[in-house]
């Protein structure tokens, strides 16, 4: 599965990237990480943008960058979609002209069919005869996403598509990408400085902090790894992958099954077997240590501490095994101590809130 | 009116300027894409060079011009070598100085329109698979478009109005090296004032009504008025 092989060393002035790192060629990974941690830096290595002295870029058994053996594959030869933060759209084509751009350069018959699909995709029939200048951010974005996709890449690079767009245009693109998300057979990789696209997006997480990779896998082994800053955050969360079992429509409520237990959430569209990505705030989830019988609280579950700290003022971080899931539950340190919890105890969870995420 | 001769000299400038406005913007197409991206410490040297004929007096390029093409000069000894023998007094050798004195009209404009293209599109254009050259034919040269045009016209119009090269390399034989602007200065040393009028009042018309055109059609696009 591991089909995406990267390492580079560069070295500008007082920046440096010092990465190797193995990616899935399925789903989506994010890398995760603050400004200035080399995450735009990577991916532009990725692309071949930035040509790191030393190298090695392996992508589905093709190798795009070898600097032992003087291989660097100019970007223009890698079968790469790339989305810029800012769009970067051509401003002296039409819509329509930027997507035929790259396609014009991709001799491939599945080019004009996989075009029409993308346009549907993205939203973006109606605006094919404008100008770039003449769309707003959210379209602009949309249409950098359908000119990549438009080349039929092998992988798909985005730098923080939505970084540059406020709050409402987010919430107007997030929807297309988990679309992308579950449509895309090919690998993405996703630059992002934001929880909530993390928690909306990422299948691996990748988080990078001055210039080398902290930690790399899974979503939610990630995310509840105590040893990482983002488990101790004030809005820390795990995601589940679930997938409906039964729709509860007396008390508007879905019943969502996963690897070892369930969930009932608030009504949800969908058939039974549709999966879905739920989050849950570590803040949301409190510990008892026996089975609560009378309580408002839908969702109680068994569970097996698996790892613990206590934190430097009144908080704790408790990491459980929920079946084969993971999550995470943000505690006050004297529960913990009153609780006498310890690692192994079993224990039932408590979960106050959760939400959907697509 | 115009006279035949008058007529004759017409033509042969707008041949000349013609001539050396094709390769000023073959050649200076190139050079600015150079001098705008380049961080090579020959980007100062060459940037002067360029530029030099914007402050030389044009009598003193000439000068050099006629010495160098000269049968003694490196370049006249070159061109007999071909066989072309020496450039002086030829219609090509007032080809060869109009596009020294008029190249800084030419770079210049191409080098800010370059410059004002950011490295962003030619990164889209790789990620989208078009190789440099490819992206330079594609994406600079529509987005450059309002420079070419600045430089084409200020290259033809410039090199239209030249003197004192022409008359240190060219001289003043009717129908080689002959230019309005060399006619009107024999009009007016015959004391032909009606003839220099009318020659010196096309050169006029033409000159205002091409800057007019420049600064009124292509006015929302600011690398086109080099300058404002």
């Amino acid at each position: 599965m591991t089909l995406i092989k990267a390492s580079f060393k560069l070295n500008y002035g007082d920046f440096k990237l010092d990465v190797n790192l193995k990616l899935p060629s399925t789903g989506v990974s994010v890398l995760f990480g603050d400004s200035g941690s080399g995450k735009t830096t990577l991916l532009r290595c990725i692309a071949g943008l930035e040509q790191a002295p030393q190298g090695y870029l392996e992508i589905n058994g093709a190798i795009w960058q070898d600097s032992e053996h003087n291989i660097f594959l100019p970007t223009y030869k890698r079968p790469l979609g790339y989305v810029f933060q800012d769009a970067n759209l051509f401003s002296h084509l039409t819509v329509l002209g930027n997507l035929h751009y790259g396609l014009k350069r991709v001799r491939n018959n599945l080019g004009l069919i996989k075009l029409n699909q993308t346009i549907a995709l993205l939203g973006i029939s109606h605006l094919l005869e404008r100008m770039p200048n003449n769309l707003s951010g959210g379209e602009r974005q949309r249409v950098a996403i359908a000119r990549a996709l438009a080349l039929n890449p092998e992988i798909l690079l985005m730098d923080e598509p939505l970084a540059s767009l406020d709050v409402k245009r987010k919430q107007e693109i997030l929807p297309y990408l988990s679309r992308l998300h579950q449509q895309l057979d090919i690998p993405v990789v996703y630059v992002t400085h934001s929880q909530q696209e993390v928690a909306q997006l990422a299948d691996t997480l990748v988080i990078l902090e001055d210039g080398h990779i902290l930690a790399s896998g899974p979503l939610s082994e990630t995310q509840s790894r105590l040893d990482l800053p983002l488990a101790q955050d004030r809005v820390a969360t795990t995601v589940w992958q679930v997938t409906i079992a039964e729709h509860e429509s007396d008390y508007h409520l879905t019943r969502v099954a996963f690897d070892g237990g369930s969930l009932s959430l608030p009504a949800v569209d969908g058939n039974i077997g549709t999966a879905l990505r739920v989050q849950i705030y570590a803040r949301d989830v409190s510990i008892t240590l026996a089975e609560p019988n009378a309580t408002s609280i839908l969702n109680v579950l068994p569970a097996v501490i698996s790892q613990l700290i206590e934190g430097r003022d009144s908080q704790a971080v408790v990491q459980l095994q929920v079946g084969k899931q993971l999550l995470l539950a943000h505690i006050t340190r004297k529960s913990l101590l009153l609780l006498g919890l310890q690692i192994g105890m079993p224990v039932f969870v408590q979960i106050k809130g959760t939400s959907i995420l697509n | 009116m115009l006279s035949s001769a008058d007529l004759d000299t017409l033509l042969l400038t707008f041949k000349v300027a013609s001539m050396a406005t094709t390769i000023m913007l073959l050649v200076g197409t190139p050079l600015a894409w150079w001098l705008s991206r380049t961080r090579s410490v020959w980007k100062g040297p060459i940037n002067a060079i360029v530029a030099l004929p914007l402050v030389l007096p044009p009598t003193v390029l000439g000068f050099y011009l006629l010495v160098l093409m000269g049968p003694a000069g490196i370049i006249g000894k070159f061109t007999n070598w071909l066989g072309l023998g020496t450039l002086p007094f030829t219609f090509y050798g007032l080809v060869v100085g109009s596009v020294l004195y008029s190249m800084p009209f030419v770079v210049q404009p191409l080098q800010s329109a370059f410059a004002m293209i950011g490295k962003q599109s030619l990164e889209a254009a790789a990620t989208l698979r078009a190789s440099p050259f490819d992206s330079f034919i594609s994406v600079v040269m529509p987005l450059a478009k309002p420079g070419f045009i600045t430089a084409a016209i200020l290259g033809f119009t410039h090199t239209v109005g030249e003197f004192g090269v022409v008359l240190m390399i060219g001289g003043n034989i009717p129908d080689k090296t002959r230019v309005v602007s060399v006619q009107i200065y024999n009009h007016v040393e015959a004391l032909e004032y009606t003839d220099a009028h009318w020659l010196a009042g096309c050169l006029l018309l033409f000159s205002f009504t091409v800057l007019l055109v420049l600064y009124t059609q292509i006015k929302s696009s600011p690398i086109a008025q080099p300058f404002k």
